[in-house]
């Protein structure tokens, strides 16, 4: 697969309100590339959902519902269910994916509950969460994905707490508990490897879940052309590792030739500041480093106990 | 015509058996007492093959209506059912189901909301969303329950209203008590109700934006355009009704009369309680008292002309309420009867009667007592009080 | 002229997909814009995988920048492997 064998259409057309330089515009184009027929999307309440769809503007040219923010593996529940149903009756020719999208918000937290009801029922769906790390469409207020330390309006760097004090929810391990055919996490810095992991998403017989990483140049205080950057260090850092779970099995997709020290995608970011001035605080970088280690162990050995 | 099944079904056996019938797509619903026959029944229809529907068991009733959202938008014909708590919990989508104008039919067994948790009849669940802009019909009996769940899949899909409809009945005294039920056949259903059509389905040939950001340049005209739907509603379901009692034999109306002839006061209820009200003016007319009752039926969209026509000439009527709206005039049917009709020149003095909270007993010596008040108020021309508790012990309330 | 009750679509659905084309967020660039010398594209395409906006128009051997969208973030600049994309100041390219 190169980029030339990409599809030209765009599902997502020009002129949404996203911010100059958003991980989710990025990440989302990419997505519905994968694509060869428009899917039905639900989407969660998001900067993705209110930037596409100012009244009367849209940007989706695919069908597209939003109810609400908590709802959307139910949502998407039910858009699949019709369609089981009303194929069976006749009424329907053809299988359109179901597309269920929603930020790290109406995933990790608030719509944890309809996403593992969904899982649970094995609808045959693809649930797209992208996260940058926090609720960025109310004014960046800490979610359970935001990483350790990180300032957040609702976290933020004072002068006696740094930042978050908890680490991150391992959605990933949330999501492959539900015994589903088909998780990854994926990063629009790495192209090929989010099509890949798409298509056979899109082809799983059952639920399958992507988690995707979508920096926020807003929430995470760093430069509009620092986007693409900052999800590949993110990789290369092992702060988030590119990784697929088929059917139970774990497989890294990305190895770094070179596992850089997690203070290469700390630095360029803002959000992390306080962890550089006035001085640098040692403790919380080493804990972090730490931590990310042993996740990066925890990955690798998981890879290696459900070899086939 | 021929002969009609008459089968021994309790309130949610009805439900379910008429639902059966209507042929739903999709059923998502979440299991709460006293509806849990309801999701019962339509599980063993789906797992014997007598009901070719998806049958999705929601985690929670939020999540129960948005999937029935997700799969009326897809076009699908699409039920769930629910009480008390549960309704309480989808509330936010109640919104969005009738914003979005989906045909979504909901049984809801009407139960009491916690706190303390009380698992019997009252109407503080469905009286509580009354502004959600759903339709809402209140049935007195098995019966009821049967006849107005087929007709309420009509009114919901006709183009004309395109709105989510509320049929609701009384919890345990309706839901869980056996009558014998006049069933339809399959066919004469069929040629009452035909399928869905679908306006602007999400469909990948004509893709479609529901859901948008509605900015405060366009919100008031969209939702302003829902209200005059929800309002023009009332002529078509008056219609179906009328359609409904031609076809079936029936005698049904929006508001029903009883022993109004002559009538100086008048009782004026909701749901089963309106049948212990019949005995009670049986009782009170044989005695020579001018009383009668109107039985509501409708109460989303509020039929306020008619609501008008049949109280103008009395000289006071007793509404009873099965729930309190905490902290103004007794009940929700009180106050909107009292606000209908205020800019009447002649209208009657009206008390609301919160009775049967929580399952307590609604009883013929209740509307006795709230007959003798009646004319009481009637006799002196003057209303001392906006509402009295009914059924309960202590002093403002009549009890027991 | 806003629409009317009347006239705004049915329970404010939006019925005509991908009509924000016709907004321009080109106008939300402040200084700089991104200009393609086309003799150093090696048409890897990456900046046009890489734009959030689409702004970046793929045709049959080489790629053009949609002003009328760009909303000049620098993305593709910045991740450009041959330098073909430099940021110029609006004013400069005038």
């Amino acid at each position: 697969m190169a980029l030339k064998s990409l599809p030209l259409h765009e599902y997502l057309s020009s002129g949404h309100r996203l911010c100059a330089g958003c991980g989710e515009g990025v990440t989302i184009r990419q997505i519905l590339k994968s694509f060869d027929e428009p899917p039905i999307i639900c989407n969660a309440t998001s900067c993705l959902e209110v930037s596409t769809t100012p009244f009367p503007y849209t940007s989706w040219r695919t069908p597209w519902i939003h109810p609400a923010f908590e709802c959307t593996g139910a949502v998407a529940a039910g858009v699949e269910a019709a369609q089981k149903a009303l194929i069976r009756k006749g009424r329907k020719k053809k299988w359109d994916v179901v597309l269920a999208l929603a930020g790290d918000g109406g995933t990790y937290d608030i719509g944890l509950q309809s996403l593992s009801g969904a899982l649970e029922r094995g609808h045959k769906f693809v649930y797209v969460c992208y996260t940058n790390d926090a609720y960025m469409n109310t004014g960046i207020q800490r979610s359970g994905a935001t990483p350790r330390a990180a300032w957040t309006t609702t976290s933020p760097a004072g002068k006696v707490i740094p930042g978050k004090t908890e680490w991150q929810k391992d959605l990933m391990k949330i999501v492959v508990a539900h015994d589903i055919p088909y998780a990854a996490t994926v990063s629009p810095s790495y192209p090929m490897d989010l099509q890949r992991k798409m298509k056979k998403a899109i082809q799983a017989d059952g639920p399958s879940f992507i988690l995707a990483l979508t920096p926020c140049p807003r929430g995470w205080r760093t430069p509009p052309y620092l986007t693409i950057e900052l999800g590949r260090l993110a990789v290369q850092t092992c702060m988030f590792p590119l990784y697929e779970v088929e059917n139970g099995q774990y497989k890294i997709t990305m190895k770094p030739k070179r596992k850089l020290p997690v203070e290469y995608y700390l630095r360029p970011q803002g959000r992390f500041r306080h962890l550089f001035t006035p001085k640098t605080r040692h403790d919380i970088i080493n804990a972090i480093q730490a931590y990310v280690d042993k996740k990066w162990q925890e990955i690798q050995k998981l890879e290696q106990l459900t070899q086939q | 015509m021929m002969a009609r099944k008459v089968l021994a079904l309790n309130g949610d056996e009805a439900a379910a058996y008429a639902v059966k019938q209507c042929k739903p797509d999709v059923i998502a619903a979440y299991p709460i007492t006293p509806q849990t026959i309801i999701v019962e029944r339509l599980s063993d229809f789906v797992a014997d093959g007598e009901l070719d529907a998806e049958f999705i068991s929601a985690e929670s009733e939020h999540s129960a209506l948005s999937a029935c959202i997700g799969a009326s938008a897809m076009g699908a014909r699409t039920y769930t059912a629910t009480a008390s708590q549960g309704l309480a919990l989808m509330y936010e989508m109640l919104f969005v189901a009738s914003s979005f104008r989906l045909p979504i039919v909901m049984s809801v067994a009407n139960r009491a909301l916690n706190s303390p948790l009380n698992i019997w009849n009252d109407m503080s669940d469905t009286m509580g969303a009354r502004d959600c802009g759903w339709i809402q019909i209140y049935n007195e009996n098995a019966q009821e329950v049967y006849d107005f769940t087929i007709q309420s899949f009509r009114i919901a899909e006709d183009h004309r209203v395109l709105l989510p409809v509320m049929v609701c009945h009384d919890g345990f005294v309706v839901s869980h008590s056996t009558e014998g039920v006049e069933t339809l056949s399959d066919s004469e259903v069929d040629s009452f109700l035909p399928p869905r059509t679908t306006v602007y389905p999400l469909d990948v040939e004509n893709p479609v934006t529901i859901g948008c950001v509605g900015v405060p340049e366009y919100y008031p005209e969209i939702k302003y355009q829902q209200e005059v739907a929800t309002k023009k509603s009332i002529q078509t379901i008056k219609e179906i009704i009328n359609e409904f009692n031609e076809s079936f034999g029936r005698n049904y109306d929006i508001i029903e009369k009883y022993q109004m002839d002559g009538a100086e006061v008048a009782l004026l209820t909701i749901g089963s309680a309106s049948g212990t009200a019949k005995d009670a003016v049986d009782e009170m007319r044989a005695e020579g008292k001018p009383v009668g009752l109107l039985k509501l039926r409708l109460f989303r969209p509020l039929p306020v002309e008619d609501l008008r026509k049949a109280l103008s000439g009395l000289k006071a009527v007793g509404v009873i309420d099965r729930h309190i709206s905490f902290g103004s005039m007794g009940g929700a049917l009180n106050m909107e009867v009292r606000a209908a009709l205020y800019e009447m020149r002649e209208r009657p003095h009206v008390m609301g009667f919160p009775a049967g909270l929580g399952g307590r007993d609604i009883r013929v010596e209740h509307f006795i007592k709230i007959t003798e008040e009646l004319l009481r108020i009637a006799e002196r021309d003057v209303l001392e009080e906006d509402y009295r508790v009914v059924g309960c012990r202590g002093p403002g309330c009549i009890g027991p | 002229m806003l629409k009317t009750w009347e006239e705004v679509p049915f329970a404010g659905y939006i019925l005509e997909p991908g009509n924000a084309e016709s907004y321009r967020t080109g106008d939300w660039r402040s200084r700089q814009k991104p200009v393609i010398n086309q003799e150093k594209c090696t048409f890897c395409l990456l900046c046009w995988i890489y734009c959030p906006d689409g702004a970046i128009t793929r045709r049959e051997s080489k790629v053009e920048i949609d002003y009328y969208h760009c909303k000049g973030c620098g993305i593709c600049a910045y991740e450009c492997p041959s330098g073909a994309i430099r940021m110029k100041s609006e004013a400069e390219e005038a």
